[in-house]
């Protein structure tokens, strides 16, 4: 009988698919593993390599007890195929196709509007880890370079798991778009990632803190959309990714929110009211909050990037075919089809942004990225309520999705961030204000000094509130191997 | 007429091309304008193509050969990023009349044969650099290119979706120019041809889609340097010097009738027709090619070429309820010969190769026209060499017999030259006369027997050079008659049977474009599958498939 919540440790590959007696893709599987053990040995400084890092491994696919703690070394990490428990007699949730049995074999229709989907989903998961792979030289504490390296390692998890569906789904065709998610790499000038935002370095902490909590999220918004689909082994392993992927949002989430907590408390202890004291906030060491505000606007709007045309055939294709679902989808009460339907979107008339009905089918990515926003405003939010606690008279804000875009009607127009058509002039001008300059880059790069004592952190953050699995705040999260 | 499409531009007005040039190679940027739309409606996304796009690139092509014969080569290459060219907008197709979808196809397969032929005829060669995604009639640009690199940076691809995604095909010689002239297996092909995202790096050179893929990180390198190469091992002279293609001289009558420098365009609504009249040389020929060169668009033999190729692309898309051509001349046959020995004695020259390589083009292209194309030899014309082609390239042609009682004109004659036996092949490679006489080519060796006599209508008629003479007494009721009968046919059988008569003989990669896969395209755009409210092409874009009728037809 086969096992299908508990992972099987009886090949090199831990899995809850049986892999043992699918003898064709284990065999695919152990061809690409030794590419996939040099891609992970070359990216990341050897000496984080060889030291012992205290992570979660999935042991299972039940939520209440999918993973363990415990030190292990990075490239010794047991990556694996983890689908989430089939449900049964599940239907196509959306589309032409809606309501018809979901798809447990790959429709031949569909087959490369579903392989394109998740090579691209695939290439952007090394891609963050090879953005990031330098950030341990700086972390800030053993904790957050433990949560970096949780990121990656699953990052590198999901990888398996797009892989393995190749592998199991598209044959041939499959395995060389297996390969070539190896070949590609972020800012190489050979073969670089499919999508723009992911070629740009990681150039700092506050950015990869930004990064998990704006581009992580738009990751998440396309698993929930891919979790949709009615090809059932893509939705299972997104469901699986899904629970993974909260991990990262924490992680941006409280990185933000702890880097807040320490401006503001260094801003007390020293008398300073004014957020805009900028140069005596700095002078103490700590990021001052507008430019956090520069940071934000800066990830918010490359993320909305992400998220395509506003107007799109491709997403509409895909919704229509059941390969993609909407966020939530058997949440919404409509019919599924949207044949008739029309949904408002942003657009540009005669220079000013506007709101103007479309055909929902069409506006499906401009939905998911609705969803997208309202579902990042909840930690803006939270952020908030921090500086409010320390009395600061200043507010995070989303800026209006019509500002700094380089993708859809807005792309390349001088808009502020309240959403106001602005001159040329007015928007050279504003820049610095809106966008973080050189000089913010050199102050942040400044501030990027380890810290790799057990329980000591960076001037610039605050401790966690609590530790990861409930460990004590000098709990050593990384046995450095300094050979 | 409501919008007036135009033919003539020069590149103070492109908003889509761009050209470098470097010494023996010049550089090609497509760069279209999203919002440069011939129509309103659709947005040129994605470096995608309308027929606006394409009148400038046959622009630029036209005075590379003209006006810059010193470049070698040419490289394409898009100016965008991560988009090397899209394929004609579908918005546009979407959008557009069966017969504008039609006209558009084949101007475009005209443009891209054209350029094409540059290495063989001009010495110019094209070479496609390929970077980012290179789609439908994007990867038909670089199929009609000498030459095509593709980056190797994983992602790029060239691809022929239009089967799988639009349910139409690659009708810009792409299905035919994968077999005939790249030579890629057919069950390859047929693959290739199935999957929308097409095929990227080393297969698509084994599969043969490309010549030459190159690392992504040295990939300008690579290009500039078989550049270099290909112009360094190109046999044609260097630092030749160009002429200029000034604004042809055009006016516009009220009634729609033209009036170009030696072209004349008048036009009978009623009746249905347009009769183009050219006029021979007033001046004698230029004494030499200094001379000639020294005349540039001017001169006679090159500015009646221009002329006449501005009139056919004009009735073509601007004149579609004329369904008849009548073309006349008037002038003296021994003048245009004289103007055509030049270019026939000098072939070694640049400009007079030029000018005979055009005079070819632009009679492929009258062949082309789908119209009833009619010639009325009358007293005072001057049907010889280059013009007399035109008596082979009509579906019928008439000739005043003996005197007119009040005409005191020349007596009508064909006169033959040497041109007319080898410089202006038809698309199926054979000269007109051949063509004409495949059932008896000894007629041929005859006919050359008589070059540079003025062969009068019972002798032209005896030869069968003309369909008909007739004299005073039938001519005017005949020629009435037959082009009151024509105009009464359906116009959708007349172009049928008169595209089946015109290309007798061997089929070439040429003729199998303009003749198997155009009018199988033409079949699709007609059918629901692709074109009803329900079919892929109108429903492109809004998420929803085409519905398809199943039944195989």
């Amino acid at each position: 009988m086969l096992d299908l919540i508990n992972v099987s440790y009886d090949t090199q590959i831990p899995n809850n698919v049986g892999l043992s007696q699918d003898k064709k893709v284990l065999k695919a599987l152990e061809k690409w593993h030794p590419g996939y053990i040099n891609w992970w040995n070359d990216l990341i400084p050897q000496n984080f390599q060889q030291s012992m890092v205290y992570l979660r491994t999935a042991v299972s696919v039940d939520p209440k007890g999918w993973a363990k703690f415990d030190y292990v070394k990075m490239p010794e990490y047991r990556w694996g195929v983890l689908l989430a428990p089939q449900v049964e007699n599940r239907t196509i949730p959306c589309g032409e196709h809606y309501g018809q049995p979901a798809w447990q074999e790959v429709p031949g229709e569909y087959r490369n509007l579903l392989k394109r989907l998740i090579v691209i989903q695939g290439d952007t998961e090394p891609a963050s880890v090879e953005q990031q792979r330098l950030l341990a030289l700086t972390a800030p504490s053993l904790y957050d370079m433990r949560n970096l390296f949780q990121v990656n390692v699953e990052e590198g998890r999901h990888l398996w798991a797009m892989v393995y569906l190749l592998h199991k789904y598209f044959g041939r065709d499959g395995r060389e778009e297996a390969d070539d998610l190896l070949r590609r790499q972020s800012g190489s000038e050979e073969a670089p990632r499919m999508l723009g935002a992911f070629n740009e370095e990681t150039p700092d902490w506050l950015s990869f803190f930004m990064f998990t909590y704006f581009t992580d999220r738009d990751g998440k918004m396309q698993l929930e959309s891919l979790a949709q689909s009615g090809f059932d082994p893509l939705s299972r392993t997104c469901r699986f990714m899904l629970t993974e992927e909260a991990h990262h949002m924490f992680v941006g989430e409280t990185g933000v929110g702890r880097t807040i907590e320490r401006t503001c408390q260094v801003m007390k202890e020293n008398g300073i009211d004014d957020p805009f004291d900028v140069d005596r906030i700095r002078g103490l060491g700590v990021i001052d909050l507008p430019l956090i505000q520069k940071k934000l606007n800066l990830h918010y709007t490359l993320s909305l990037d992400l998220f395509g045309q506003e107007v799109s055939t491709n997403a509409a294709n895909a919704f229509n075919a059941g390969i993609k679902g909407r966020y939530m989808e058997a949440r919404i009460t409509d019919d599924h089809q949207l044949q008739s339907d029309t949904y408002v979107v942003w657009d540009l008339v005669d220079g000013k942004a506007v709101q103007k009905e479309v055909p929902a089918l069409t506006a499906i990515n401009m939905r998911l990225r609705d969803d997208y926003t309202k579902d990042a405003a909840g930690g803006v939010g939270r952020w908030n309520k921090i500086i409010e606690k320390h009395g600061i008279d200043f507010e995070l804000k989303l800026p209006h999705e019509a500002f700094h875009r380089k993708i859809g009607v807005f792309a390349n127009l001088p808009f502020d961030p309240e959403g106001k058509v602005v001159t040329g002039a007015e928007y050279d001008k504003g820049l610095p204000e809106w966008l973080p300059t050189h000089a913010d880059g050199d102050y942040i790069q400044s501030l990027m000094k380890p810290c790799y004592e057990a329980g000591q952190y960076a001037r610039w953050i605050a401790p966690p509130k609590v530790g990861i699995d409930n460990k004590p705040g000098d709990f050593e999260y990384v046995k450095l191997h300094m050979a | 007429m409501t919008h007036r499409i135009d033919f003539q531009t020069d590149p103070s007005r492109y908003r889509h091309w761009r050209v470098e040039y470097d010494g023996e190679i010049a550089n090609l940027y497509m760069d279209v304008d999203e919002q440069g739309g011939l129509f309103p409606g659709y947005e040129l996304k994605l470096n995608s193509y309308d027929l606006g796009v394409d009148i400038e690139l046959a622009d630029v092509v036209q005075r590379m050969r003209f006006e810059h014969p010193e470049v070698k080569v040419v490289v394409m290459q898009s100016a965008k990023d991560r988009v090397f060219c899209a394929g004609a907008n579908i918005r546009m197709l979407g959008g557009a009349s069966h017969a504008h979808k039609v006209n558009f196809c084949k101007f475009t397969n005209e443009t891209r044969n054209t350029f094409e032929a540059a290495e063989a005829d001009s010495g110019q060669k094209y070479i496609a650099a390929v970077k980012g995604a290179c789609a439908g009639g994007g990867y038909e640009l670089a199929l009609a290119c000498n030459y095509i690199l593709l980056t190797n940076d994983s992602s790029s691809s060239v691809a022929l979706p239009e089967v799988p995604l639009l349910a139409v095909l690659p009708g810009t010689g792409g299905l035919t120019r994968v077999t005939d002239k790249r030579k890629v297996r057919r069950d390859l092909a047929d693959v290739f041809c199935s999957v929308e995202e097409g095929v990227k790096g080393q297969r698509a050179v084994d599969w043969r889609l490309v010549d030459e893929i190159a690392p992504n990180s040295k990939f300008d390198e690579v290009v500039q340097e078989r550049a270099r190469e290909f112009a360094a091992a190109s046999a044609k002279p260097s630092n030749l010097t160009g002429i200029e293609l000034t604004p042809l001289d055009r006016r516009f009558a009220e009634d729609g009738s033209l009036t170009y420098s030696a072209v004349e365009v008048s036009i009978d609504r009623a009746g249905g027709r347009a009769t183009l009249t050219i006029t021979g040389p007033s001046d004698p020929a230029p004494a030499s090619v200094a001379e000639l060169q020294w005349q540039g668009a001017q001169a006679w033999i090159l500015r009646a070429a221009r002329e006449l190729d501005d009139a056919i692309l004009h009735l073509r898309l601007n004149e579609r309820q004329i369904g008849t051509l009548v073309f006349q001349t008037q002038g003296d046959p021994t003048a245009v010969l004289a103007h055509e020995a030049l270019l026939l004695a000098n072939r070694d020259h640049w400009l007079a190769n030029e000018i005979l390589h055009y005079w070819k083009r632009v009679l492929k292209r009258v062949d082309m026209t789908s119209r009833s194309l009619v010639a009325i030899v009358e007293h005072g014309s001057c049907f010889a060499g280059p013009l007399a082609e035109l008596l082979w390239a009509v579906d019928r042609s008439y000739m005043m017999l003996d005197e007119f009682e009040g005409d005191n004109r020349p007596l009508a004659a064909v006169t033959l030259s040497e041109g007319n036996f080898g410089p202006y092949p038809m698309g199926n490679d054979l000269t007109r006369l051949q063509t004409r006489f495949l059932g008896a080519p000894e007629t041929v060796d005859t006919l050359r027997g008589h070059v540079g006599k003025a062969l009068e209508a019972a002798e032209a008629e005896e030869l069968g050079l003309v369909t008909y003479a007739y004299d005073d007494i039938d001519w005017e009721d005949e020629v009435r008659i037959f082009l009151e009968e024509r105009a009464s046919f359906s116009p959708d059988a007349m172009t049928g049977m008169e595209a089946n008569l015109r290309f007798a003989g061997p089929e070439t990669m040429e003729t199998r474009i303009f003749g198997r896969l155009t009018a199988w395209q033409n079949w699709i755009f007609q059918r629901p599958n692709a074109v009803g409210p329900d079919g892929a092409l109108q429903r492109y874009g809004t998420g929803v498939r085409g519905d398809y009728n199943m039944e195989r037809v």
